[in-house]
Order: structure tokens, then sequence, then C-alpha cells
């Protein structure tokens, strides 16, 4: 295996050093380290983090291959600085049999530039009814702990209740799409002033915040693991907040685009800006950022979700939800927290790596940069910036709604297991990862 | 100007010179010559991919008398149904030589996607898109009301207007909020609560739940189409009890100032929001609408597409 020797590069905390990776770990970190065998990369203006996790993509495989597959969002996580996604269930087939998520761990396995662990659905076919083989997906080979049926909410208490009970024999955890689906029947986008002009079916924030309020106290009553993706509105991250206060064992997710934009921009009516919970307003994002950093939010997560042009080259109401996230998600958190002091990088390794590690139970990823460790790393320059070009994404769709921003933080190298999957900003061709 | 997709997009100037041009326009089709010569070899889609009547014979009439030649494409259904994508239809006029769009659509938005989007270059003009807005009927309204009630003035400063029924739901409303207060008219929007957006604070009129109270401090009294399944999405009881507290009939007729008049965009609901015996009052310019419709039309079209010869943008 290749030995590699990072070469002047800071840890989170700021510390300068060298770092010198072998055999997949981390061999040695300390000042000047001299290393004849190892290639030598000068990253002395750039910032060395434990390899991204991401707890929430969209892979579209198996089903919409169109879209995206396993390997090709593999790779655009790598582009991105991660080093392990999590496949959401909402596939065709769905995956709530263990012959789907084992496929699509194989596949993540075959692909090679990223842990790819699939999320469990909740109920069978995401339907919400009855509940899918939870226990049989835990045991496969996939060992899926993380169970949802994103894109739809589990809005039936009891079916709740029972998956939160039941997911406790292996510490697993539900990952709870909020969305109070009566109150937001054909809902186009944020309900408030904006929609009010637009004449667009407003999708009340109440509708995301009632089910998040439901659920922690379901969580509470019977002592298991909540996690909320995705949350977008002020009035969230204050229940959030509270139930933590009160012990409840609640996680949550913001996503970069709720961190960067706002409801304003369907006044364009192109749904390149038509998401699933939609994009609110300012104070909602302020709130988002301000969760973030005092930990009521624990952790980015993506919500990668390709589309083919033709889901969103229509008119808004009939366009699919979702944008791609990948890519530009570190990006978006130097922008938007980092750069305004609401985070430091410590902090930053904990919300996108110790942290979604920990809620999923992914041992091998999200560890301390420390001798010994397995050797994924995201190596990223902070004073670089680059502008989003759709047509450059390694994303098998081009649904970004950046395209053409200019965004800080450029990921200059990967390492997967003490591989490269990106080195000097490129993606390392398939055969020699 | 190329397009006229919102009110939103005009300012005052413009709005004053549409009405403007159809009271000329409208005067010389009156003459002996009904049609004018002004768009004769231009081409004039009327794009309706959504049931409308009064609205496509309106601009084809208007087309039509400035000598136009004039498709109509029917494109029921859109991408999400097996119908043919906005794209592929946009790309289909473009190759046709269409030099202007007159599109009505169920979706909220569709005029402006039609717009932006490079799929085709003519102009677009938005004949109601889904629950947005209706820009030429809220200059129709406009110029019908200038017409009784404007004492000669170019705008509307001083008047009032309620615009009573489906807020929610209406194109027509947001246009005519948008149109009137443009024009320095005072809106104020009568509804159940159930039938008013969420953020409706944030525009420029005033709200009542208590039509009694409004009717005899209004100029116009402007009723919206109530569609019958609203009942059965909860926004209210039952047809005889939104009619008791918000349809206008002869009781409330008697409410009204002495010159005030009652409008309607149409389709009327006789009997829901309207009783027969008021849409067929002195007080009622519900016909008179439709026909100045056409005269708005036209201005609409005289303006966007008879700029100059070489079609370098058009008077607007």
């Amino acid at each position: 295996m290749k030995r590699y020797l990072l070469s002047g590069g800071s840890l989170p905390d700021g510390t300068k050093t060298d770092l010198l990776i072998d055999d997949g770990k981390i061999e040695n970190i300390s000042p000047h380290i001299a290393d004849v065998k190892a290639e030598v990369i000068d990253i002395s203006q750039s910032i060395i983090l434990p390899g991204l996790v991401d707890l929430h993509t969209h892979l579209r495989e198996p089903g919409k291959e169109d879209a995206e597959t396993v390997l090709s969002g593999s790779r655009a996580a790598a582009k991105g600085g991660f080093t392990a996604i999590s496949a959401m269930a909402n596939t065709s087939p769905v995956a709530d049999t263990a012959g789907v998520v084992e496929q699509v761990f194989r596949l993540g396995q075959e692909a090679g530039y990223c842990d790819v662990f699939p999320i469990g659905a909740v109920t069978q076919g995401l339907l919400g009814k009855t509940l899918a083989e939870i226990g049989a997906m835990a045991d496969s080979l996939a060992q899926v702990r993380v169970f949802s049926d994103d894109g739809n909410c589990v809005d039936d208490p009891v079916v709740m209740r029972h998956a939160l009970e039941y997911v406790k024999k292996f510490n697993g955890i539900i990952a709870q799409h909020a969305q109070e689906p009566r109150l937001t029947l054909g809902s186009q986008m944020n309900e408030g002033i904006i929609s009010s002009r637009l004449g667009l079916k407003g999708w009340p924030a109440i509708a995301e915040e009632a089910i998040i309020a439901r659920d922690v106290l379901l969580a509470d009553h019977v002592n298991s693991r909540l996690h909320i993706c995705h949350v977008t509105t002020a009035g969230g991250v204050e229940i959030i907040r509270w139930a933590k206060t009160r012990g409840i064992q609640v996680s949550a997710e913001v996503t970069p685009h709720h961190l960067l934009l706002t409801d304003d921009l369907a006044t364009s009516y192109d749904p390149i800006f038509k998401v699933n919970p939609p994009l609110r307003t300012q104070t909602d994002v302020m709130a988002l950022r301000e969760g973030l950093a005092d930990g009521t939010i624990d952790i980015v997560a993506t919500d990668h979700a390709p589309h083919p042009t033709e889901s969103k080259e229509c008119e808004w109401q009939e366009a699919a939800f979702g944008m791609l996230g990948l890519e530009s998600a570190l990006s978006i958190v130097v922008q938007t927290m980092v750069e305004s002091k609401l985070l430091n990088w410590s902090e930053v390794a904990d919300r996108l790596s110790i942290k979604p590690a920990q809620i999923a139970g992914y041992s091998t990823q999200g560890q301390e940069i420390a001798v010994g460790a397995l050797a994924n790393l995201t190596v990223i320059n902070p004073s670089k910036s680059w502008r989003v070009d759709k047509d450059l994404l390694a994303s098998r769709s081009r649904n970004t709604p950046y395209h053409g921003y200019e965004f800080p933080g450029v990921v200059t190298h990967t390492f997967f297991k003490g591989i490269a999957t990106v080195a000097n900003t490129e993606i390392v061709a398939r055969d020699s990862v | 100007m190329r397009h006229l997709l919102s009110i939103s997009d005009l300012n005052k100037r413009d709005a004053v010179l549409i009405l403007d041009t159809a009271v000329e326009l409208a005067r010389a089709s009156d003459g002996p010559m009904k049609k004018l010569p002004t768009l004769r070899g231009r081409t004039i889609v009327n794009l309706f991919a959504e049931d409308s009547t009064r609205t496509r014979i309106s601009f084809e009439a208007a087309a039509k008398r400035l000598s136009a030649d004039v498709i109509n494409f029917s494109a029921k259904g859109s991408s999400a149904s097996k119908g043919e994508s906005l794209k592929d239809t946009a790309l289909t006029l473009q190759a046709m030589g269409a030099d202007a769009v007159i599109i009505r659509h169920g979706a909220s938005g569709a005029a402006k996607r039609l717009a932006d989007s490079q799929w085709m270059s003519g102009s677009v003009i938005n004949a109601g898109d889904g629950t947005h807005e209706h820009p030429s009927q809220a200059l129709l309204d406009a110029f019908t009301i200038r017409k009784h009630l404007g004492k000669g003035k170019s705008d509307l400063d001083g008047i009032s207007v309620a615009i009573v029924g489906d807020v929610l739901h209406s194109r027509v409303a947001r246009s005519n909020v948008l149109l009137l207060s443009l024009l320095g008219a005072q809106v104020t929007l009568v509804a159940p609560p159930t039938l008013l957006p969420v953020g409706v604070e944030s525009w420029d009129a005033k709200i009542s739940y208590d039509f009694d109270s409004v009717i005899p401090q209004v100029d116009v009294v402007m009723m919206l189409r109530v569609q019958a399944e609203r009942m059965s999405e909860l926004y209210f009881p039952n047809a005889r009890e939104y009619s008791r507290y918000f349809g206008l009939n002869r009781d409330r007729l008697k409410l009204m100032r002495q010159e005030s008049i009652v409008m309607h965009p149409g389709p009327m609901n006789r009997g829901l929001e309207i009783t027969a015996e008021v849409a067929d009052s002195a007080r009622s310019v519900i016909v008179e609408q439709v026909a100045n419709g056409v005269s708005v039309r036209m201005a609409i079209l005289y303006l966007l597409l008879a700029g100059d010869s070489l079609g370098a943008g058009g008077a607007l």
C-alpha cells in the first residue's frame, strides 16, 4: 500500500504537524517527519479533518440509475471530502429487506470510494403501515442500525412508537422525516409571505414541528433513540433544545442548503430551488446556524437528492423535490459557519464526522485523528475558493442550486482507509482506488 | 418590455399607458373598419393548457382585430401527465415561428418559466397561471373602474374597492391587489379567514371578515368565483352558509353607495357568491367587463408587439 506524507498541514485544533499514512492507518503525527518512501504532499495552507460522514444520501440505485448510482454518488462523496455516506431507503425496490440493503452495501464496497452504509426502511414499501424486516436488515451483512422512511413521514403514532421500541434490541435509531402529511397535501414551498404572493401552496412550519414535538415525547416515553432528519424551522430547533434539556435521546441534522438558502428564491419559479422540506425564511436560517453552533443540532447531513434534467426542466409544481449536496456541503459549512465564527475547525470535525458516525454507530468512521487510527481523512484548503459548474460535478445529475456560486474551501485530498480517493482536487481513477 | 407575466412587472406609467391605449383602440375599432392592420403578418399562439373560454376568445378577438394570425393550441395536461412537457411545447411553437404566446396554465409560474427559459424567443403573455396571477383581467378591471368612476383622471386615486371571496385560490385577486393599489385605489379583501392566504397581511390591502360593514365604504364590489370543491376541502361548511356571509344579494345591494358598481371576472356561480338579480342589476358591469377585455388585450398586444417593424422590442 502507498505511503503518504502530509506535510505542514494543521489539525482541527490548529496544531501544525506532518502526518504519515501507511497501510491504511495513521502511522505518525509529529512535526518534521522524514520518510523517503512516502509520497510527500505539501498541505501547508490546509486543514486535516477526519473523513466526513454523511447520514443522509440518496444514491438512487437500485431503480433510478439515470439519476445516480452507488458508484457515481460515491465519487461525488469523495470529491466533497466524505469517507462514508448513508444510502437512504427510498429506492426502487425500497430498501426494506435484507436483500436490498446487502445489494447496496456490496455495490458500495465494489465502488470503493467510501463506506456506503445502507439505511433501512422503517415500514414496508415506505407506506407507513407495517414494519419492514428491521431485524433481518440489522443482522444482514450491511448491519443496518439507522432506519428511515425518508421522503415519507412515519405519521402513524402507533407505527412510530413500535419502530422506536423495536430498534432498541440492537441499539438502532429511527431517523424521522418530520412532515405531517395532511397539513402538507400538495404543498410546494414554505408557507408565508412569499408563497402568498406566488400562489404556490404553502408548507407550514408547524407541519414539521408538530411531528418533532410528538416524536421527542414518544422517544422519551419508550426510552429510545430518535434522530430528526433535516430540521428547517426555528420552532423545530426550539423543541429539540427543550427535549435535550429534558434528557431525551434525540439527535438532529441540518442540511447545507437550509443553512444558506431562503424561500424568496422561489420567486424565480425555477424548481432547482424546490426541495423537501422546503427552503424557509432568513429567521429560520439564523436559528439553524445558532442551533448547529450550540449543539442543539448535532450534525450537518447533505440530503443529496439527484434528479434527471427532465424532472427539473418543467413547471414548479410538476418538478421533483430535491437538490445535490455532497460536493458543496463542506464549502457551505465554511461559508455559513466558519467564516462567521460560529464554528471552529474542531467543531466542524465534530458536526460533519465524529458526531454523525457516533449517532449511526459507524465505528470505523469519525475517529479522532490519532496514531493507529484508520486513515479516513479530508484535506481542505480554506483560503482557496471554487466556482460551482453543474457540468463539472461528479454526480450523474445536474440539479445543483449553486451553479455559478463562488464558494470558499477546496477539498484537495480525501483518503479512504489510507487510499487517496481525491488527489489535488481530482477524483482518483477507479482502478487505483 | 417583452413579456407581460405579472402586474409587478409594471410601474404606474406602464399601467396607465395600457389603459389609455385601450381607450384609443376601442375608439378606433368602433369606426367603420373594425380591423386595424397593426399586427399583420405576426403569429400569435393561444396556448391554453387549462379550460377557459372567455379569456381565450377575448385574446383571439383582440389579436384578430389587430390583423394578427392566431393559432389556438390547446395543450391539455402537463409534463406530469401523459401530455407533452412545457419545454417541448415551447420548442414546437418556436419552430412554428410564434411572435407571441398567450399562455393559460394550471401551474403557478408557468408563464414565467416559459419567458425565462431559452426554449422560445417570442413574447409571453400570462393569461392566468395557477393561483398566481391574471394580469390582463386586472387591467380590464381597472379599465372598467376608471371608465365608471375615474372622473376623467388617469389613475384610480381615491377609489375604494372590495374584493370578496376565495382570495386564497384567486389569481384575479392577486393581480388586482397589485394593480389597483399601484393606481392609487384602496383595496379591502373580504373573505372567511380560511380563504385568505397566510402572509396576506404583507399585501397592500386591508382585510375584513365582515362584508356588511365594508359594503357602504366602497365604490366597487368585486366578487370572486367560489368553486364548489372548496367545501369538501373544509374551507367553509356549505354553500348556504357561504352565501349568507359572503354572497352578494338584494339586501346587500341596498347597502351599496349611490354610484358604486358590481364586478365579477366570471364565470359566475349564480346563487353562490352572487344572486341572479344582482348580476343582472343596473349596478352590474359584468357584461361590460367582457367587452372591455377585448380592448385592453388589444392594447397589451399592440404595446408588446408593435414597437417597430424590426421587432426590436415593444413600446412598453
